[in-house]
């Protein structure tokens, strides 16, 4: 079971989102964005950075990437599919999660642990968590405030203190199979709480635990 | 009106006597474009002309030095095949004249200067000095200092994970913005900055050159600032941090191949200095073809390209078989490149453009010859007057002077800085921004690095040689309580105008006082930047020497101290020599008496190894180390308080004291912290809802309150 981390020229998650899943048991390995082939892979992680520089809106340039035709196959066949930031950002772009992310209400960026709460444990982030666990894992954007007109976002994660002015105070969304998810916290920063927290731990355990069952 | 007939070299800022040192070297009139490479290459800011002679006194050798000064940054082993790169650097003016980008080019500019080692850039710390933020401008400028920051270090995705911010009505007219960053690499993948032998390949790799920048070095670095600086907009760079990500890894995909014999990074002085130094260096001569240099302006001449300081490029030198692989590694990162030059036996550059031949010089000269000032220097007349006076200050509630303290905005929580930089990326920061020194693991080992950085504009006015060696002290006990043994130095010394006596005194003594605390640690200096010229309408700012300390800890605590770490029932050790009531540039004269007089305490080298030694060996047993420091043991305790969230209960006999060598311990009860007679003393207890000093008490959430919102406040004007 292996999971495919995309590099996007900007990127800037993709080793600790590589070190993260193999501290946690899981097999996963870069792959470039010009690449277009991820049929040897189980899912994909479209970790967070800043995307082809995100000079335009935030991964307005990165849904063209060659090979983000790919990931939409993986998404549309039910393999696992998270972005995380700037990832999140992107799959809002490509259309596979609804909704977009406009900046942060008080127009800062914000890098600081936050609290989330579970409120839906059926995606590929939260099947091993309890709805209603509360959990600590750090934020690092600027564009994180979610916003869907649709209303058609299920939302997975919800900040217990609105950092960002997120609609529904969404941290993290899925789409309603549940097999793509989009979260803005990264959870790749909390797995040992030598660095401050472990929290993370059980989000991404999800994610590889979905790469199995999926 | 006539045309101004002010000679050309003046206008690039060179003197009369230097244009004729140039005319001796080439035994005839410089070119359009000579002229313009000597006159930045011979700047202030390129060649440490009034500075040289005084740097050679710093001790730079110790068994674990790799690299000392003079390269692009200094590289020290740390074992397991490890070596750390180490550099700081000032863009004090450009953030004046605009801060965004001011600072951004700075952040740039030294993460450059440490991946041409052939190390990842993996930290930034930066050190941000402005006037009082009751003035709209100082407001605007700091604002845009750190938007800079931020904007530019999150993008190309190296964390910012720690620094200083200092205010003081000094600074008004001339911000300082420093920023130091810290690279690991294999010992394998050491690159220097040398063109290597007769043959090599010259390929300049990165952003196109355009007008951007040009005479930045020269122009906006080395000369001090009036009521028209504003008109040197056009001589500040701009930032690309996304360009400047796809360089970082497209040269250490380099490294990593061993693609390349040596590389240079194009920062001040442009391609001037990316040919020069490393020719010089080399010992080689070099052919230049300008044609070749990919520009993203047409028309641009010889000068300006040679001058030019457009951002994100490096040059790199390679053997002619390995061009192609170069060329494509570049290519698959999405970065132009070009052949621009070949190496040459001999030691002349030479440099043609559209056919002609536009300069032709000793490679080394540019360097080497640059002239050498000993600039005369006086002692002060005022500091006699300084020293005498009484600087004894009424304390009446101690509660009620912690609450000021506290809501001073260079005293007060950094959280509104520091939440806008990633200070998390790469997954190694065990202590981040808000502690006494960061802390960051090193994947696959036992150890960690620690990283400092001091500086004290005030100390220093009162007492350049004492106030620096203080501040050496200071960040060598800020690295040990995190556990970490002081193991080297990069300064950068930020200095008014050199050409007045006592400015230059003061930078004498400065280099002196970090000489003297440097070799009383057993730690060399490996790098460092000098800014002159920090002056404005003939202001000189307060000599503000800024200490970078590197400190590793082998092993590094499996469970460091933090400040969070106070539980209810434990005990307070004071940590170091008894304290004076000597508030001689203290934040209490600052704050409550509005002056600064008097004559610091003086360090004790004796001392400072004494509390260093205890401070790592406490850092493997003990909940809470904090070094006292700003605000005295009031201050620290309370920045213990908020982050453990939890009162206590001290009494001190000069509780805003700031005299040097001394943390706080907070111990389990009973346990006794063994360091030397003399050097400890239990003074108080954790617990309640408030903190409560010599009987005063402020309610925690009070505290709480002011520390948080000193920024905030502040901000909203």
């Amino acid at each position: 079971m292996r999971a495919a981390v995309v590099v996007f020229p900007g990127t800037n998650c993709e080793q600790d989102v590589v070190y993260a899943l193999q501290s946690l048991g899981g097999e996963a390995e870069l792959v470039w964005h010009r690449e277009t082939d991820l049929s040897e892979f189980d899912g994909v992680v479209l970790p967070g950075g800043f995307a082809h520089g995100d000079y335009l809106r935030t991964g307005a340039i990165a849904r063209f990437s060659p090979i983000m035709a790919e990931v939409q196959r993986m998404a549309s066949v039910g393999r696992p599919v998270l972005g995380i930031c700037n990832g999140f950002q992107i799959l809002c772009e490509a259309g596979l999660l609804p909704g977009a992310l406009i900046a942060n209400r008080d127009l800062s960026f914000i890098c600081r642990p936050v609290e989330v709460e579970v409120v839906d444990n059926n995606t590929i982030l939260t099947r091993g968590s309890t709805v209603g666990d509360r959990i600590v894992i750090p934020l690092n954007s600027y564009e994180g405030n979610w916003v869907d007109a649709s209303g058609t976002g299920r939302v997975a994660l919800r900040y217990t203190d609105n950092p960002n002015g997120s609609q529904q105070g969404a941290a993290a969304v899925t789409n309603e199979r549940g097999n793509i998810a989009g979260v803005m916290p990264h959870p790749e920063r909390a797995i040992e709480a030598v660095l401050g927290s472990a929290d993370g731990q059980v989000l991404l355990n999800s994610f590889l635990d979905s790469l199995v069952a999926a | 009106m006539t045309p101004s007939a002010e000679p050309v070299h003046r206008k690039l800022g060179m003197t009369d006597d230097e244009y004729e040192t140039v005319v001796g070297i080439l035994d005839r009139p410089p070119m359009p474009a000579e002229l313009a490479m000597y006159s930045v290459m011979w700047s202030e800011h390129c060649s440490y002309k009034s500075s040289r002679s005084h740097l050679s006194r710093f001790p730079t050798e110790a068994p674990w030095v790799v690299v000392g000064p003079g390269e692009n940054a200094g590289v020290v082993d740390i074992g397991d095949g490890l070596l750390a790169a180490l550099r700081i650097e000032s863009h004090n003016h450009p953030s004046f004249v605009e801060p965004y980008q001011g600072a951004a080019t700075g952040v740039g500019g030294i993460l450059r200067d440490v991946f041409t080692m052939g190390a990842r850039p993996i930290a930034l710390w930066d050190q941000i000095r402005f006037g009082p933020l009751d003035q709209p401008k100082n407001r605007y400028l700091f604002k845009g200092v750190v938007g800079g920051i931020a904007g530019y270090g999150n993008a190309v995705g190296v964390p910012t994970v720690g620094g200083e911010v200092e205010f003081d009505d000094c600074y008004t007219g001339n911000p300082l913005v420093n920023v130091m960053c810290l690279g690991l690499l294999r010992r394998e993948q050491l690159v220097l900055g040398t063109a290597g032998d007769p043959g090599s390949i010259a390929v300049l790799l990165g952003k196109a050159t355009g007008r951007d920048g040009i005479g930045g070095a020269s122009v906006l670095a080395s000369a001090s600032f009036d009521e028209e600086s504003q008109e040197k907009r056009p001589s500040v760079q701009v930032g690309d941090p996304f360009e400047e990500k796809k360089l970082i890894e497209a040269c250490l995909e380099l490294y990593e191949k061993g693609l390349v014999v040596g590389v240079q990074d194009l920062g001040a002085a442009g391609l001037s200095c990316a040919t020069s130094e490393p020719a010089g260096r080399a010992g080689v001569g070099m052919d230049v073809d300008l044609d070749a240099v990919h520009t993203r302006e047409t028309g641009m001449t010889a000068p300006e390209l040679l001058m030019s300081e457009s951002q994100e490029r490096m040059m790199a030198f390679v053997s002619p078989a390995n061009v192609n692989e170069v060329l494509a590694i570049a290519n698959k990162w999405e970065i132009e490149s070009a052949v621009v030059g070949q190496v040459k036996a001999g030691a002349s550059l030479d440099i043609r453009y559209n056919g002609e031949l536009v300069a032709s010089m000793p490679a080394a000269s540019l360097a080497d010859d640059a002239p050498l000032y000993d600039r005369p220097s006086t002692r002060p007349d005022w500091l006699d007057s300084l020293w005498s006076a009484d600087v004894a200050i009424d304390i009446e509630d101690n509660a009620e002077t912690l609450r000021t303290l506290l809501s001073d905005p260079g005293v007060g929580s950094s959280a509104w800085v520091h939440e806008q930089y990633d200070h998390m990326l790469f997954l190694n920061t065990v202590i981040g921004p808000g502690s006494d020194a960061s802390l960051l693991r090193i994947k696959g080992t036992d150890k960690a690095l620690s990283v400092s950085t001091d500086g004290n504009g005030r100390l220093c006015y009162l007492d350049p040689r004492q106030g620096t060696a203080r501040l050496v002290y200071e960040a060598a006990l800020n690295v040990a309580v995190t556990g970490a043994q002081p193991m080297a130095v990069v300064d950068n010394l930020n200095f008014g105008n050199p050409e007045k006596p006592e400015v230059m005194w003061q930078f004498k003594e400065s280099v002196e006082g970090m000489s003297e605390a440097c070799e009383a640690l057993g730690i060399p200096v490996v790098g460092g930047n000098v800014s002159f010229y920090n002056e404005t309408d003939g202001i000189d700012i307060h000599p503000t020497p800024i200490v970078g300390l590197l400190g590793l800890a082998d092993p590094a605590p499996t469970d460091p101290p933090r400040l969070g770490k106070a539980r209810v029932g434990m005990e307070i050790w004071e940590i170091g020599p008894e304290s004076t009531d000597n508030l001689a540039g203290s934040v209490v004269q600052r704050i409550l008496d509005e002056t600064l007089t008097g004559r610091p305490t003086e360090p004790s080298d004796v001392d400072a190894r004494i509390v260093v030694e205890a401070a790592v060996r406490l850092a493997h047993e003990a909940p809470v180390l904090h070094d006292i420091s700003d605000g005295g043991v009031a201050v620290s305790m309370a920045e213990i308080c908020i982050a453990s969230g939890v009162g206590a209960d001290i009494n001190s006999s000069n509780p805003f004291s700031e005299d040097p060598h001394r943390f706080l311990a907070v111990m389990e009860r009973g346990t006794n912290p063994s360091v030397p007679e003399g050097f400890s003393r239990l003074i108080g207890t954790v617990g309640g809802e408030a903190i409560s000093i010599n009987g005063d008490a402020l309610p925690l959430s009070e505290a709480l309150e002011a520390w948080s919102n000193a920024i905030p406040s502040a901000m909203a004007g």
